[in-house]
């Protein structure tokens, strides 16, 4: 395999997203196995060159995050991957991280909960990746990518993002993205070039004072000028917000799903509009910041009645639907839970019943 | 309109499920089509049913779940009884001869008793009875073409297993003669 040139192959997505980590050039990548993102690590051990990266089996994922936090202080690309009940246990170090300011990309690849729950896909990590999920008021950039090609994709967006904005990226999948295989394109190596940063702490040089990176600040007006300096920079992140939509321009019903419950919303939309039903989908690509200024224009639009919202969970995302909507049209919400899938037959029913009671009323 | 092709295979831990499923997909990419392979990866792995979606397109593919197939190819009792229902009307349900006992019932859909295991052991390697299924499948619906599936052979096979190509070959062909054969006797 010649990494100096893009390619395209056939890969499952946690495959394809550790040879994506390779090719970005990740210095260090640190996890521990948990399924379904077992194959990231497995694969960056086999498949990692001699003069590559550090991979390591970390003894928990607390200690996975803590060592992340240690090589994105050093100014390394550095990475790490788990699912649902992995991430919870890094939440800890995740806020250390985004306080510090550190650039860093942490995957999850959403499992089936609460608890221990399923190694079926999920997405009942939602509120966990956006609202915070650790202490304190911070944010993650997150990327959901809603096929193989984004799960490489998004490697080497997250990492640009990370640096851009010396902030840890968070990329949200499930674990059917990770499991599945897809055509994908590969880009080279090198094609995304790392500086070492100027506050990187890796040995003071002569020339220069101390490189501090903390996220103690035990006097609160010196901590409160952090959070107003974090909150600002969380502000200039929202230029990056990004969505798609499919068929939403003469749209009566409007989806809004993320990842994989978008690709099942597509096949809805095709299925209801072979009925007749316009039925368009609205996603998001981003979660934060969320495309609220997307779904707001689409309220204000003339031809949309109703909004549903799909998401493998019991109502997560479609409370920033409704924040978005802000009581303009009704908004509607379809789900399952603890690692069932629904069926794009499933969501034609719901999109059914909803034009239906909506020509009732009208 | 797009010509999509949903297809379920289904069977035991170890019958060949997953791979026959990958040697589709890789085929449909060297014949320059879209593909999604999905596949079960729960507990029933170990031992019990296994199966995995596999979706052939010349356009974009949505969803990489359905709960309907074009096309379900099993190799078990379980898989039949759970998948008989849920092929489209229309479509098409070939399914291993030595492990049905009760065989599928609807008349609405094309079906095919294909005796690949029996027929593996006549060439002496068992394991190739995935491969006689799947010739017998892409003599009926040959949304790949063979010569796809021999380059195919060469991602999914390790490099030690590159030598049973040939086998491998002869496999797709005698499929393609057992699925004539059954044609001709309807």
């Amino acid at each position: 395999m010649n990494r100096n040139e893009s390619e395209v192959r056939l890969m499952k997505g946690n495959e394809a997203m550790a040879e994506a980590a390779i090719r970005v050039g990740i210095h260090a990548y640190f996890g521990y196995p948990i399924t379904p993102q077992s194959e990231v690590l497995e694969y960056l051990m086999e498949e990692m060159p001699e003069d590559g990266g550090v991979v390591l089996q970390a003894e928990s994922e607390v200690a996975s995050i803590n060592m992340v936090y240690g090589a994105a202080g050093a100014g390394t690309r550095v990475m790490t991957s788990s699912s649902s009940p992995g991430i919870s246990l890094m939440q800890e170090g995740i806020s250390y991280i985004a306080a510090a300011e550190l650039p860093c990309l942490i995957v999850n690849v959403n499992r089936g909960g609460p608890g221990l729950g399923t190694i079926q896909p999920s997405q009942g990590d939602y509120f966990q990746s956006v609202k915070g999920g650790g202490h304190g008021d911070y944010r993650l950039l997150v990327l959901a990518p809603n096929s193989v090609q984004e799960m490489v994709d998004f490697v080497f967006e997250g990492f640009r993002l990370a640096e851009k904005y010396r902030n840890p990226i968070l990329l949200l999948a499930d674990g059917a993205l990770g499991q599945m295989m897809e055509k994908v394109e590969l880009p080279p190596a090198g094609s995304l070039p790392h500086v070492v940063p100027e506050w990187a702490t890796r040995g003071k040089a002569a020339n220069r004072s101390q490189n501090i990176v903390t996220s103690l600040h035990i006097e609160p007006e010196n901590m409160e000028k952090v959070n107003i300096h974090l909150q600002a920079k969380y502000e200039t992140m929202k230029v990056e917000v990004r969505s798609e939509s499919l068929n939403t321009e003469d749209a009566e019903i409007v989806l809004v799903a993320y990842g994989l419950s978008a690709r099942i919303a597509e096949k809805a939309c095709d299925l209801a509009r072979e009925k007749g039903i316009r039925a368009g989908l609205l996603r998001p690509i981003t979660l934060f910041p969320y495309p609220e200024a997307a779904i707001g224009a689409l309220a204000e639009s003339g031809n949309v009645e109703n909004f549903l919202v799909l998401e493998m969970n019991a109502g997560q995302m479609v409370e920033d639907v409704r924040l978005a909507v802000n009581g303009r049209k009704p908004v509607h919400f379809y789900g399952r839970m603890g690692g069932m899938i629904p069926s794009p037959e499933d969501v034609l029913h719901e999109i059914e019943k909803i034009v239906e009671h909506s020509s009732v009323k009208a | 309109m797009h010509k999509t092709t949903e297809i379920i295979i289904a069977g035991f831990g170890g019958q060949g499920v997953l791979s026959m499923g990958q040697t589709i997909a890789y085929s449909a990419m060297q014949d320059s089509l879209e593909t999604s392979w999905m596949p079960s990866y729960g507990p029933e792995m170990r031992g019990g049913t296994a199966n995995c979606t596999v979706i052939v397109s010349d356009g974009r593919i949505s969803s990489p779940l359905v709960s309907r197939y074009d096309v379900g190819i099993v190799l078990n009792q379980p898989s039949l009884d759970k998948f008989e229902k849920l092929i489209k009307p229309g479509g098409l349900l070939m399914f291993e001869d030595s492990t049905v006992v009760h065989p599928p019932t609807r008349d609405d859909i094309t079906i095919l008793r294909i005796a690949a295991s029996e027929e593996a052991l006549r060439m002496e390697k068992k394991q190739i009875a995935n491969m006689i299924m799947l010739g017998a499948f892409l003599k009926v619906r040959p949304i790949v073409s063979i010569d796809a599936v021999l380059k195919a052979l060469m991602k999914v096979l390790p490099e030690r297993h590159h030598h049973l190509i040939p086998l491998n070959e002869q496999a797709l062909k005698r499929g393609a003669e057992l699925v004539i054969q059954q044609l001709e006797h309807v």
